[in-house]
C-alpha cells in the first residue's frame, strides 16, 4: 500500500513550501496582530464611529468563508484596482485581515477581564490613556489570552493550507503536484501533514514557554 | 488646598451627593465617615475625577478642575484605593517608579532613589525586588501609599484604606498613615476606622445620604454630635 521509494525524491521540494506557509503566517500574524488590537481598543474606545467600523469588521470576516476572502483579494480585486496582485501578498493579506477580526475579539474580551481597578490606579497617577493601555493594561491582557491567541495562530498555520485555491506554492500544493506527477497522492499528503503536525507542536512549546515567561509575577 | 462648592452627583435618577460643600486646609487631615451607600467614597472619588461630577466646582490650590487639566491635577493628588490594585506585572519598585518616570519625566536613577526611600519609610524596602501577588494585603496597601507618595503629591486621597484588610494587617497600615499625618501631609481619608479618625484627624466630616451633615472636631463629633443623625450611627458602630 505504503510506496516511499518513488516520493523520496521529491521530500526536499515538498520541504522548500515550508519557507512559504511560514512567510504568510508569519507576515498574516503580525497583521492579524496590529490590527487586532487597534480594532479592539476601537470596540471598548467611547468614539461611537470607530466601534461601529470595528463591530461591523468583524462581522463581516467572521461571517464569510476564508477561502471567499483569499479568492476576492486574488481574483476579484484587480477588477477594482486595475493591476494583478501575486499569490504570496495576496494570501498575507486575506490571512492577516481575517486573523484581526479574530484577535481583535480575543484582546477585547481579555482587556475587558483585566480589573477595572488597573485603569482607576492608573489615571489616578495622572499617566494618560495610551500609555496606560499600552504600559499596564495590555501587559496583562495578553498574560490572559496568550493560551487563545496560540490557539489562533495555530489555526492559521494550518488553515493557510487554502491558499493552494490561488496557486501559491506551500507544503500542502506542493505535496498535491508531486502527488499529480508520481500517480501517488497518499505518501505525498501524508508527508504534508507530518510537517504540519510537527510545526503544530513547535508553535504550542513555544507558547508554553512564552506563557512560562509571563507567570513570573505570580 | 481643596474647596468644594455645591458638589452634586447622579446615576440615572439616583442622586448620590446632594450638593455638598466644604474646605479643605493644607496640612488638614479629614476623615469622611458615615453609613455604606452615604456618598462618602464618590465625594473622595469626585475630587480627582475619577467620578464626574454632575455639578459642581472643585478647586485644587485654586485651580478649577475641569476635562482639560485634570491629568495635570491628579499628579498632585495620590489616591489609595480599598483594593490597593497595584500594577501585579511589575515588581514593588517598579510600581513605585512607573508613573514618576513616565508621566513626570524623572531620571530613573532619581526616581529609584525616592521609590528606596519611600520603601524604607513603610518598612519594605527589602521587598522592593517581588511581585505584588507575593505580598500581604498590609504590605500591598503599603506599597500603594508608597506608589501615591512617589509622584510626590500634595493631598493625598484614601478610600477606604483598610475595609479590605484582615484585622491584624490593619494596624500596619494605619501607622504609616498616622506618620504620614504627622510629617504635615494633607489628607481625606474616607474610613470605617473611628479609633483612628478620633486619634489622627482635625476635623470629622459627616456624611449622609449624599448630604454633608456634620462637619466638626473629633471631640465635639465623638463626645457631642449635633445631629441626631450623627447620634444614631455612633450608637450603631461605637
Amino acid at each position: 500500500m505504503f510506496d516511499f521509494s518513488s516520493v523520496v525524491p521529491s521530500i526536499p521540494y515538498i520541504l522548500q513550501g515550508l519557507g512559504v506557509t511560514l512567510e504568510i503566517v508569519i507576515f498574516a500574524t503580525i497583521i492579524g496582530l496590529v490590527l487586532g488590537i487597534l480594532l479592539a481598543l476601537c470596540k471598548i474606545g467611547t468614539i461611537k464611529p470607530l466601534k461601529w467600523f470595528a463591530e461591523f469588521y468583524t462581522s463581516i470576516f467572521r461571517g464569510t468563508p476564508l477561502v471567499l476572502q483569499l479568492m476576492i483579494i486574488y481574483y476579484a480585486m484587480p477588477q477594482i484596482i486595475g493591476f494583478n496582485i501575486e499569490a504570496m501578498p495576496a494570501a498575507i493579506i486575506a490571512f492577516g485581515l481575517n486573523s484581526a477580526a479574530y484577535i481583535s475579539e480575543i484582546i477585547r474580551a481579555g482587556i475587558n477581564a483585566v480589573d477595572k481597578g488597573q485603569q482607576e490606579a492608573a489615571k489616578a497617577l495622572g499617566v494618560p490613556y495610551g500609555k496606560m493601555m499600552k504600559d499596564i493594561i495590555l501587559p496583562q491582557a495578553m498574560k490572559n489570552i496568550l493560551p487563545s491567541l496560540m490557539n489562533e495562530f495555530i489555526t492559521l498555520n494550518k488553515e493557510s493550507a487554502i491558499v493552494t485555491v490561488i496557486g501559491a506554492l506551500d507544503i500542502m500544493r506542493r505535496a498535491y503536484v508531486v502527488g499529480g506527477d508520481t500517480f501517488r497522492y497518499l505518501e505525498p499528503l501524508l508527508i504534508a501533514g507530518l510537517i504540519y503536525y510537527i510545526m503544530t507542536l513547535v508553535l504550542t512549546f513555544l507558547g508554553k514557554m512564552i506563557e512560562k515567561r509571563m507567570r513570573r509575577s505570580d | 488646598m481643596i474647596k468644594v462648592e455645591n458638589l452634586h452627583k447622579t446615576y440615572g435618577k439616583n442622586e448620590v451627593l446632594k450638593g455638598i460643600t466644604t474646605e479643605i486646609k493644607e496640612k488638614e487631615v479629614i476623615a469622611v465617615i458615615g453609613p455604606s451607600g452615604s456618598g462618602k467614597s464618590t465625594f473622595l472619588r469626585c475630587i480627582n475625577r475619577l467620578e464626574e461630577p454632575t455639578s459642581g466646582e472643585i478647586r485644587v490650590g485654586g485651580t478649577l478642575i475641569t476635562e482639560k487639566n485634570v491629568m495635570k491635577v491628579r499628579e498632585n493628588l495620590g489616591m489609595v484605593f480599598q483594593h490597593f490594585y497595584l500594577f501585579p506585572h511589575k515588581t514593588v519598585l517598579e510600581n513605585l517608579i512607573y508613573a514618576p518616570v513616565k508621566v513626570k519625566g524623572v531620571a530613573k536613577t532619581q526616581a529609584i532613589k525616592t521609590a528606596e526611600e519611600l520603601l524604607k519609610k513603610v518598612g519594605l524596602f527589602e521587598k522592593r525586588n517581588e511581585y505584588p501577588n507575593r505580598l500581604s494585603g498590609g504590605q500591598k496597601q503599603r506599597v500603594a501609599i508608597a506608589r501615591a507618595l512617589a509622584m510626590n503629591p500634595t493631598v493625598m486621597l484614601f478610600d477606604e484604606p483598610t475595609s479590605a484588610l484582615d484585622p491584624e494587617m490593619v494596624k500596619e497600615v494605619l501607622a504609616v498613615m498616622k506618620d504620614l499625618a504627622e510629617s504635615g501631609m494633607t489628607m481625606i481619608i474616607v474610613t470605617h476606622e473611628m479609633g483612628f479618625a478620633k486619634e489622627v484627624a482635625d476635623r470629622i466630616l459627616f456624611l449622609e445620604g449624599g448630604m454633608l451633615v456634620e462637619d466638626s472636631t473629633p471631640a465635639e463629633f465623638f463626645s457631642a454630635p449635633k445631629s441626631a443623625r450623627a447620634k444614631e450611627f455612633l450608637d450603631k458602630v461605637l
